[in-house]
């Protein structure tokens, strides 16, 4: 474990991460799982993603993924990592957004004045949602839903079909009829659909 | 004479028929035939040729009219006579379920009448007759049931709890026969079953036909139930694949037991484990060989639809037998040909046919299902079979019981340390109470080979016990523990557009997370399946023209307008307030109310106006017109009051522009072995295109010019209103709603209203510059739908949410567009206070 608490003091503020974040340093005992634990992980992939050394990446590091690229909401997806007005995103931030995508573990006890985790359900239903929400207004707009359609959808659908689409969608959740979506609105209509499952990455946990 | 011989015939007849009804199910099938027939085969010639010589000699005196050639038909007539009374008793079941009592699970109910059907035939012939025979069971009854679990199975669900499925079906069945095998050999060797003749081996083959969980008991209580989707799909797969598993153990066993215990070496052993892996694996693949096979026909069928759900069956069928003729597991063949198919066969074939294939699956799998269940509870109404040990049968629950429940608890916690989401202690429970046993457990006990194994009755008895215990006793208290325990039900989900939206969008994100984290995670396995199979496997197995068009959002939404557009329908037929049918005393169309009650709210002012359109409509009989036999319009004013004639004649000219000649013959009904025939004839279709090219050429016309033919009658109707109305605001826009609720639905109706084609009030029609809706003059084509969508669906006035739709097929036409801005014009002159309150 030489070499791991050598990366490990490389890393800024390791500790409150881990506490912000709930990611393991170190495999716990009995998962099966030996290899070298989430952050250091996250850490050596960060490194290979920023290839000039800067210590912060810039979407188009982002974008030499390939995978990425073929992505239809991939540019979203990056842009989701870069706060309002910032062109940057350091290790910090870049390991709170993954953790997100963290499994929900119920074993662990609930301390009662802590903070709602990162990876609870409501914050992950608001990482979907800002993908949507491009203008950051707390609402879906109907354009705003169009766009991510046309991208999914892409060319199989006229755009006819598309808007009436899209219309139907706001119609299900648009409950005060402003005809966006917000993100109340967003939380209500997605209620029986099991977040945990949908919006984790197993080899987060 | 007559009547003594007849009754002496008919007890004689019974009796023989009797014994091999079930095995006669299948006529072909000789194996059957002999293996039950045997020994009553010589009594049963000499009835069959006996009697007609009796019956001879009785007529020679004369020409017989009529004979009685009971034993002609007398194998179909019986199992008919039995899926008759199979059918009767669901239907009662169903029946006492439903208003009485909903304690007992429908399979327990069935066995139990079983009981007494099996008391009355005992009854009336001192023996068992009827017994569900392992051949009849395993090639009549049981393929058509896991056809139908695995033809609808939810596929993604299923794959992608593919891993824990498989730990169950395989690893739990083979610790639920060894171990019961096991135990139940060490409890013998102790001495509590007293003196049997059974053997280490012979114990191992009862443990692993025991072993089985019964896919068909397990659906009946499970969805009955309404446990929670992955509890679910975890409980049903896991049923559904290990019953093929219990097979392959059973013949490897069965292998064993036929070698004897000395002749057993290290080899053969491997040569045993070596087998199950082939037969089971070699029965998937050759399933998944079927499915390609069957993919590709449907592909093919374009041109004679009819038959191509026939193929489904037949290929289905064909993958079950050819299995088991390769002595590979039949069970798993046809259960992979069904999961594999289904999405390819869905696209290819005709709605139609996808359709009737559903029908039929669900027809044969609940009869089966049925039959299966009432000849479970008959069998047991037999002196024969019944071999009474105490310790054995009470020891053999035990175990079966105990061992489930250690077996699921430490596969699920293996399992869990690789799970997303964890199994929850709740549901293992459920999992581990749900472990009924079946038809599969009997019919491969009454498989048993006496010479080998002395105690098969006992075998077969104890097997019939553990079976009512599990499916009775668990079954009824399923439901119970099930809320009991607070288990996760599933959320009766209405299809909703956005849960399909955002899961699509959940896909994408976790692809991309992993992409970013550099780690090649189940979703990166996922998307590159999905992309394989969309370039390579789509394009092999499905119709070119299914695969554009399959994209499934795109179809989801397809199917809730359907749906809504159905339900308007059929809603506002409840209500009386739409009047679609052709019926002979009036064809007229009632807006009036749901638009009274719609647009009282947002358009007050129209609403005046309609209704005063609505008279004018309602005064002309309509049926005259549909019923005309000559080729043109022939409207019967004269009869009617003359003083709303400015009314009528513009109706009339509405009626006109609007009607399609009737013609003779219509309805007259076509024959076609391959088809069925559409009522609907080219010179027709030729009509309405006309039509509409015709009026939409003279709309855009009149654009162009300046000129609008149309607004003189519009005109002339506002004047009259106007003057009827001095209150009202005048406009002619009212009426015409009723057209474009409907032109929607032709749009999304076109079989649905086919039949009604001639009907002029119905028809999508773009002629009247005034059709295009008020509010497609506000805004750009699709905006309207916004507002009209706000509505919930299922109420008449409702239909408003279909409207995008129907503009989305409309919108691109330049000649409606035409159609918008003239009606804009029009509007601004004359009824520019309705756009404000609007």
């Amino acid at each position: 474990m030489g070499s791991t608490n050598s990366t490990l003091l490389k890393i800024p503020n390791v500790e409150v991460l881990m506490q912000e974040t709930g990611l393991k340093l170190v495999a716990e005992e009995n998962c099966l799982n030996v290899s070298p634990a989430h952050i250091i992980r996250l850490h050596d992939r960060f490194k290979a993603l920023d290839k000039e050394g800067r210590g912060h990446l810039c979407p188009h590091d982002f974008g030499a993924i390939k995978e990425l690229a073929m992505n239809p909401i991939g540019d979203r997806i990056i842009g989701a990592f870069f706060s309002p007005g910032k062109e940057t995103v350091d290790f910090h931030t870049f390991v709170k957004i993954l953790a997100h995508f963290r499994p929900v573990d119920k074993d662990r006890p609930k301390e009662p004045n802590s903070p709602e985790p990162i990876n609870s359900r409501s914050n992950k239903l608001k990482f979907a949602f800002q993908l949507y929400d491009q203008d950051k207004d707390g609402k879906i707009s109907r354009d705003e839903l169009l766009q991510v359609l046309r991208a999914m959808l892409g060319m199989q659908v006229t755009d006819e079909q598309l808007e009436s689409i899209a219309d139907r969608t706001i119609q299900e959740a648009d409950l005060d009829r402003d005809d966006t979506i917000s993100f109340e609105e967003f939380r209500k209509s997605l209620e029986k659909i099991n977040i945990d499952h949908k919006m984790s990455i197993r080899f987060l946990r | 004479m007559n009547f003594e011989n007849d009754c002496r015939f008919k007890r004689k007849l019974t009796k023989r028929g009797n014994c091999n009804t079930l095995s006669h199910q299948g006529l072909q099938d000789k194996q059957a035939e002999q293996n039950s027939v045997k020994d009553s085969y010589t009594t049963h010639n000499e009835s069959v040729f006996q009697n007609p010589h009796h019956q001879q000699e009785e007529n020679l005196t004369g020409l017989p009219i009529v004979t009685f050639k009971w034993h002609h038909v007398e194998t179909p007539y019986l199992v008919i006579i039995w899926v008759f009374v199979a059918g009767l008793a669901k239907l009662s079941v169903v029946e006492l379920n439903h208003h009485v009592i909903s304690v007992v699970p429908e399979s327990g109910l069935l066995i139990i009448l079983g009981f007494i059907l099996g008391g009355i035939v005992w009854g009336a012939d001192r023996a068992q007759t009827f017994k569900l025979l392992p051949p009849t069971f395993f090639y009549y009854l049981l393929p058509q049931i896991i056809l139908d679990a695995s033809y609808f199975m939810p596929n993604k669900l299923f794959f992608s709890n593919l891993g824990a499925i498989l730990i169950y079906a395989i690893f739990g069945t083979c610790w639920n026969a060894a171990t019961v095998g096991l135990s139940l050999w060490g409890c013998y060797e102790a001495g509590v079953m007293g003196n049997l003749d059974i053997g280490l081996l012979q114990f191992l083959l009862f443990g692993s036909l025991i072993a089985a969980v019964d896919p068909v008991a397990v659906i009946a209580v499970f969805e009955e139930v309404h446990v929670n989707e992955v509890l679910f799909i975890l409980v049903f797969g896991e049923s559904l694949l290990n019953d093929g598993v219990t097979v392959v153990l059973y013949n490897v066993f069965d292998a064993f037991v036929a070698l004897g215990g000395p002749r057993i070496d290290a080899a053969e052993i491997f040569k045993g484990i070596f087998s199950f892996v082939v037969v089971a694996f070699g029965g998937s693949f050759l399933g998944i060989g079927f499915a390609i096979l069957l993919s590709l026909l449907t592909r093919c069928t374009k041109h004679i639809q009819i038959i191509e759900a026939g193929f489904v069956f037949v290929v289905g069928y064909l993958a079950y037998l050819t299995a088991e003729m390769l002595s590979l597991s039949a069970i798993l063949s046809i259960t992979f040909c069904g999961i594999c198919c289904q999405k390819y066969v869905n696209a290819n074939m005709d709605e139609k046919s996808v359709t009737t294939v559903r029908h039929a699956m669900k027809l044969l799998a609940n009869g089966s299902e049925t039959m299966i269940f009432l000849f479970l509870g008959v069998t047991a109404i037999d002196t024969e079979i019944w071999v009474w040990n105490t310790g054995f049968i009470l020891l053999t629950l035990l175990f079966v019981f105990i061992y489930r429940i250690i077996g699921t608890f430490l596969f699920t916690w293996m399992l869990n340390k690789f799970r997303l989401v964890p199994i929850e202690v709740i549901d293992q429970v459920v999992m581990s109470y749900g472990g009924l046993r079946g038809a599969v457990a009997y019919g491969l006990a009454a498989l048993l080979d006496e010479d080998k194994i002395p105690e098969k009755n006992l075998m077969i008895s104890t097997t019939l016990i553990v079976v009512y215990f599990t499916v009775i006793l668990q079954g009824i208290t399923m439901k119970p523990l099930v809320q009991w325990l607070k288990v996760k039900r599933a959320a009766h989900s209405d299809l909703k557009l956005i849960e399909k939206l955002n899961n699509r969008a959940f896909d994408h994100i976790l692809a991309a997370v992993e992409d970013i984290c550099g780690r090649i995670g189940d979703n990166w396995w996922t998307r590159g399946w999905n992309r394989f199979e969309e370039n390579y496997i789509s394009w092999l197995l499905m119709k070119p023209k299914a695969r554009k068009n399959r994209d499934y959002l795109f179809s989801i939404f397809h199917k809730l307008n359907l749906e809504d557009a159905i339900n308007y329908v059929s809603e506002g037929e409840r209500q009386g307030s739409l009047a679609f049918s052709r019926s002979d005393e009036a064809a007229n169309v009632d807006f009036k109310k749901q638009f009274g009650s719609e647009f009282a709210d947002v358009m007050p002012n129209i609403m005046v106006d309609m209704s005063n359109y609505e008279l004018g409509i309602e005064h002309f009989s309509v049926t005259s017109i549909v019923k005309d036999t000559i080729p043109s319009v022939s409207l019967d004013i004269h009869g009617q009051d003359r003083k709303n004639a400015m009314d009528d004649i513009n109706a009339h000219h509405l009626l006109q522009q609007h009607l399609y000649r009737s013609r003779k013959h219509q309805h007259r009904h076509k024959y076609s072995r391959s088809h069925f025939s559409i009522n609907q004839n080219e010179d027709e279709v030729q009509e309405i295109f006309q039509r509409t090219m015709r009026s939409r050429l003279e709309s855009f016309k009149s654009t162009k010019m300046g000129v609008n033919p149309a607004k003189k009658i519009t005109k002339h109707h506002k004047k009259e209103l106007t003057h009827k109305m001095p209150n009202g605001h005048p406009d002619g826009t009212g009426h015409l709603y009723g057209d474009e609720e409907v032109e929607g639905l032709c749009v999304f109706l076109p079989h649905l209203i086919e039949a009604g084609i001639e009907n002029p009030v119905f028809l999508p029609d773009m002629d009247s510059p005034t059709h295009s809706p008020p509010w497609l003059m506000e805004t750009e084509a699709v905006a309207p739908s916004q507002r009209a969508q706000r509505r919930l669906p299922w109420t008449p006035n409702r239909l408003r949410r279909l409207a995008p739709m129907r503009i989305s097929t409309c919108s691109t036409d330049s000649f409606l567009m035409a159609d918008v801005s003239l009606t804009l014009e029009e509007h601004e002159e004359h009824s520019q206070t309705d756009h404000v309150e609007m």
